[in-house]
């Protein structure tokens, strides 16, 4: 296969995956670490590259509410955002998936204020798994571009119809270059098919759309919500399989499983650290630890199925979060201990809370994270969540 | 597009029966929606000069035109009495509901 790489930044690899999809409606407000993403469309939409509408709107919340009306009626819509922009469209993005309008959406994860932070974590996405909307969250630039492509096939199957989110870390990812191979056009055209929506603007057979319910028919509506991002499942794994039969490049469907087969004690990831776990885990069975990583690819719909089948070849599980619900534990946690509850696993489980508002988490961590798995494995299970890389002493 | 007026609807009795996500054919009245109303506004189709006023002022557009007539859908009228103000003809009468 002829290969097409340049190198290019991770919000740049995104974009490049957005023309490739031939969205017609982009509309999108800059916020950082997103911005570069938004920039490069209106230059590909200025020079004539992107054949599609590039509509300039005074908020993200009219970002998303100009996307669902051009997607309510057919149109490939793109938006993006970030952070502060991503809970100012909150009220939006339970009407794009209530209305089963299936746009797709670039998050650069980014904290949320207070305090003040452009510095990535995942605190952004995570506090929205329940607005019904598909979060995939991607490891480098290569897999955002190619996760824009089979973004859009995945919401737009009819059996589907649910807008996807695709989270890149920000600043790890959306402002650090890499080769990123850029596929044909002709080749993701035979990939992506226009999408066929069953609301087609019509004269002859109007229709009203996205009417209100009464108590009666409301819960039906959000059965069916359930039930599509269920059948989502089988739709991202034949999406996959197909991706990487004709790309070349396999992620793997709801989750990677990297040396997992003998391993005693597991790390699992979402995002951009995995790649640092990774050097780490090599590092780790070069020296003989039975170490190894579950990346999460999707949280919504979330692969209870892989993790369940993975607690009983396992000892211990540690749970990177970027992330913290106050009070509680971290939210990757707790959906990733649900599956273990109900698969009746008796092992250690650590929850690591860190790397939030951009902190780093360095190797020397995350090898500490598997070496207090492994001590663990000796205890009876006990979960316990943990501040990793507090930089002060506390009086806990 | 005539006017549409309440159909029958069939409530759905398999989960197939929704359509996916809250959009359906356009002017689908399948709920009533006037029992609020204590007078209703009666034409005098004597007086009626056609000039369709009434229709223009109505807030519920609940005037409509059947058989080249001038009539009200008496299924969503809420009986504000605008349309028997605003006649040029006094040809709308606003009779107390009995219940
Ligand atoms: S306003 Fe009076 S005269 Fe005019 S159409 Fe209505 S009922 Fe008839
Ligand atoms: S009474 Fe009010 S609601 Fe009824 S037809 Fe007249 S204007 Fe319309």
């Amino acid at each position: 296969m002829k290969t097409n790489k340049i190198f290019i930044s991770g919000d740049e690899a995104a974009a490049h995956g957005v023309r490739l999809s031939r969205p017609h409606v982009i509309a999108a407000y800059p916020i950082t670490p997103q911005t570069i993403t938004v920039e490069r469309l209106s230059e590909m939409v200025e020079s004539g590259e992107l054949d599609a509408d590039y509509m300039h709107v005074e908020s993200e919340h009219s970002a998303l509410s100009a996307a669902m009306g051009a997607s309510s009626v057919g149109a490939r819509t793109f938006t993006a955002t970030s952070s502060q922009g991503l809970l100012y469209m909150v009220e939006a993005m339970h009407y794009a998936s209530g209305g089963r309008y299936p746009i797709v959406m670039m998050n650069a994860n980014r904290s949320v204020a207070l305090p003040w932070s452009i510095y990535g974590d995942q605190r952004d996405s995570l506090s929205q798994l329940d607005s019904g909307w598909i979060q995939v969250y991607v490891e480098d630039a290569q897999e955002a571009l190619d996760m824009m492509i089979q973004a859009y096939k995945i919401a737009e199957h009819a059996k589907v119809l649910t807008p996807m989110m695709v989270n890149l870390d920000g600043f790890i990812l959306t402002h650090t270059y890499e080769m990123v191979e850029i596929p044909d056009q002709d080749m993701v055209d035979k990939f992506l098919p226009p999408f066929e929506t069953p609301n087609k603007m019509s004269f002859e057979n109007p229709k009203n759309m996205a009417f209100s319910s009464q108590p009666d028919d409301n819960t039906e509506f959000k059965y069916q919500q359930n039930k599509a991002m269920f059948d989502a499942i089988e739709v991202i794994e034949n999406t996959e399989k197909e991706f990487g039969e004709q790309f070349g490049r396999n992620y793997h469907g709801m989750v990677e499983e990297y040396m997992c087969d003998d391993a005693e004690a597991v790390l699992v990831t979402l995002g951009s650290i995995t790649g640092t776990v990774r050097v780490v885990a090599e590092q780790l069975r070069a020296r003989g630890l039975k170490v190894g990583i579950l990346k999460i690819r999707y949280m919504r719909p979330f692969p209870e199925k892989e993790i369940m089948e993975l607690s009983h070849k396992i000892k211990a599980i540690g749970v990177i979060d970027k992330d913290i619900s106050f009070g509680y534990e971290g939210t990757v946690f707790t959906n990733v201990n649900s599956a273990l509850a109900k698969s009746n696993a008796t092992i250690f489980k650590k929850n690591f809370i860190g790397g939030l508002g951009g902190r780093d988490i360095t190797k020397a961590e995350i090898e500490k994270m598997y070496k207090d798995l492994l001590a663990g494995i000796s205890t009876n299970g006990q979960k316990t969540v943990e501040f990793f890389n507090l930089k002060v002493e506390t009086n806990d | 597009m005539e006017r549409p007026i309440k159909r029958d609807f069939k409530r759905p009795t398999h989960i197939n029966d929704y359509p996916v996500g809250p959009q359906y054919e356009a002017g689908f009245l399948a709920e009533t929606n006037a029992s609020w109303r204590t007078f209703r506004p009666v034409i005098d189709l004597d007086k009626c000069i056609n000039c369709l006023i009434c229709y223009m002022v109505c807030p519920d557009g609940t005037i409509m035109k059947r058989e080249g007539k001038v009539a009200v859908d008496y299924d969503y009228c809420k009986g504000c009495g605008v349309c028997a103000h605003e006649c040029p003809k006094d040809a709308i009468a606003m009779i107390k509901e009995e219940l």
